[in-house]
């Protein structure tokens, strides 16, 4: 019964939420609904892992702090940027053009990265 | 200044080139690290540097500095809202610098804090710690750490820290004869550097300092070093060489930071290096960790890595005597 009941809602939920995410946030939406990987950077001792993270495009990549400290992940151009993230706190972002995106932390401008989307 | 007994400022094996064997790095490069409840006391005079313990080594000509002049005393890295090991409690080790800057035999005239007040820049963190230094009764001059300025580009810091200050929140002032500077060098950091004070900032300053006397002794706070520690750990500041290029001039400057949270000390020629200690948690010796993030010691020890940092000023002696203490 339980069950059952969870498929119905979903069965209606599912496709709203689409459209409500389709009607907000057109880019992240497509992201989604086209299937394609989701994938994590650990932030972790000061050091993004993997440095280099090849994605394909559309893809959603979520960077997940393990450091005692926050961090704040910033593109160098300016394109996106999180909040301070503090432990276990994530962010994410989805990369819809190909292309290579280099990042860092905006607060331990050492620690750099990159995405290379495909 | 005569001689007297000299303290050995290396407990922890910290000084590599002290070949006269009277605890001066000749290369310039001394760290008094002040260890396991050792205070260490260094006096800069005519851009040499000596150092004496704290305590029963501390000859009487040593007392005589500790008269009249400017004391003030610097406080660093209070991370309110950070709780996790080695210290899940920095409200009590605030509350313990409190405890010793009251009860400091003399009394500093105001404080400075180097920065990174709050963890995460929340006005409940502020709050805390706005809350625990009134009990000092002392007037405080603030400079933000990256902590600080983490999701408005600084503008809640300054409301709250640095009214009249100008740009990102520097600004200078004089108390007792020294010109005292506060500088921002945790804004805008650029992909791969280190601390940045910016050309705005150092245009101000350069005329700022233009028309001081030579002899005026110079204090500059700020919360990452204004000298490469350790770039690795992005510990130093960018472009620091072009603002101590306009404090060449004078006889005595003194550079006061954080962000390393472990005391350390270098002298170039008239100007001297200090780093203070935290009052929430140790961070390793630069290359002595994989990171430099928090460094997780026994609770029964941790008191003896955090601190404050006591300055001395005494008018015609062209020194200042910086003293580090631990809380316990």
């Amino acid at each position: 019964m339980r069950r059952k009941l969870l498929l119905i809602s979903s069965t209606v939920a599912l496709p709203l939420a689409i459209v409500a995410a389709l009607a907000l946030y057109p880019t992240r939406a497509r992201s989604e609904a086209s299937s394609a990987s989701a994938t994590e950077v650990r932030v972790d001792n000061f050091t993004f892992g993997p440095e280099t993270l090849t994605v394909a495009t559309n893809s959603t990549v979520t960077w997940l702090n393990k450091d005692d400290v926050p961090h704040v992940i910033a593109s160098n151009d300016g394109l996106f940027k999180s909040k301070a993230l503090d432990t276990d706190d994530k962010y994410s972002y989805a990369f819809t053009k190909p292309g290579t995106y280099s990042y860092y932390c905006s607060i331990h401008p050492k620690m750099v990265g990159k995405v290379i989307v495909q | 200044m005569t001689k007297t007994k000299l303290f050995d400022p290396n407990p922890s094996g910290f000084i590599e080139h002290d070949h006269n064997n009277d605890g001066i790095d000749r290369r310039g490069f001394l760290k008094c690290m002040a260890w396991a409840g050792t205070g260490a006391l260094c006096i800069v005079q005519g851009g040499v540097l000596k150092s004496y313990a704290l305590g029963s080594q501390m000859g009487s000509n040593m007392k005589s500095h500790k008269m009249g002049g400017l004391t003030f005393v610097q406080i660093s890295d209070s991370h309110m809202g950070f709780n996790k090991p080695a210290n899940p409690d920095v409200i009590a080790t605030l509350k313990a610098a409190v405890d010793k800057i009251n009860a400091l035999p003399q009394q500093p005239e105001f404080l400075l804090h180097t920065g990174d007040i709050s963890h995460l820049s929340k006005p409940e963190e502020f709050d805390n710690v706005d809350q625990i230094l009134k009990s000092t009764h002392k007037e405080i001059f603030f400079v933000p750490g990256e902590h600080d300025v983490l999701n408005d580009e600084g503008a809640s810091f300054r409301e709250r820290y640095a009214k009249k200050s100008k740009g990102q929140g520097w600004y200078s002032f004089d108390k007792s004869g020294i010109h005292f500077i506060g500088l921002v060098n945790v804004m805008n950091l650029k992909a791969g550097g280190l601390g940045t004070l910016g050309a705005e900032q150092l245009e101000w300053l350069e005329g700022d300092v233009k028309h001081l006397k030579h002899s005026t002794p110079i204090v500059v706070f700020a919360h990452m070093p204004l000298w490469t520690v350790y770039p690795q750990w992005g510990w130093g500041t960018d472009d620091s060489a072009q603002a101590l290029s306009y404090l060449k001039k004078f006889g005595s400057v003194t550079v006061l930071n954080g962000h390393i949270h472990q005391t350390m000390q270098k002298v170039e020629g008239s100007v001297t290096f200090h780093t203070a200690f935290s009052t929430a948690f140790p961070q390793p010796a630069p290359g002595k960790a994989e990171g430099p993030g928090p460094m997780k010691v026994p609770a029964d020890q941790l008191r003896s890595v955090l601190g404050i940092t006591d300055v001395n000023y005494v008018q015609g002696r062209n020194a200042l005597a910086v003293v580090d203490s631990s809380l316990g």
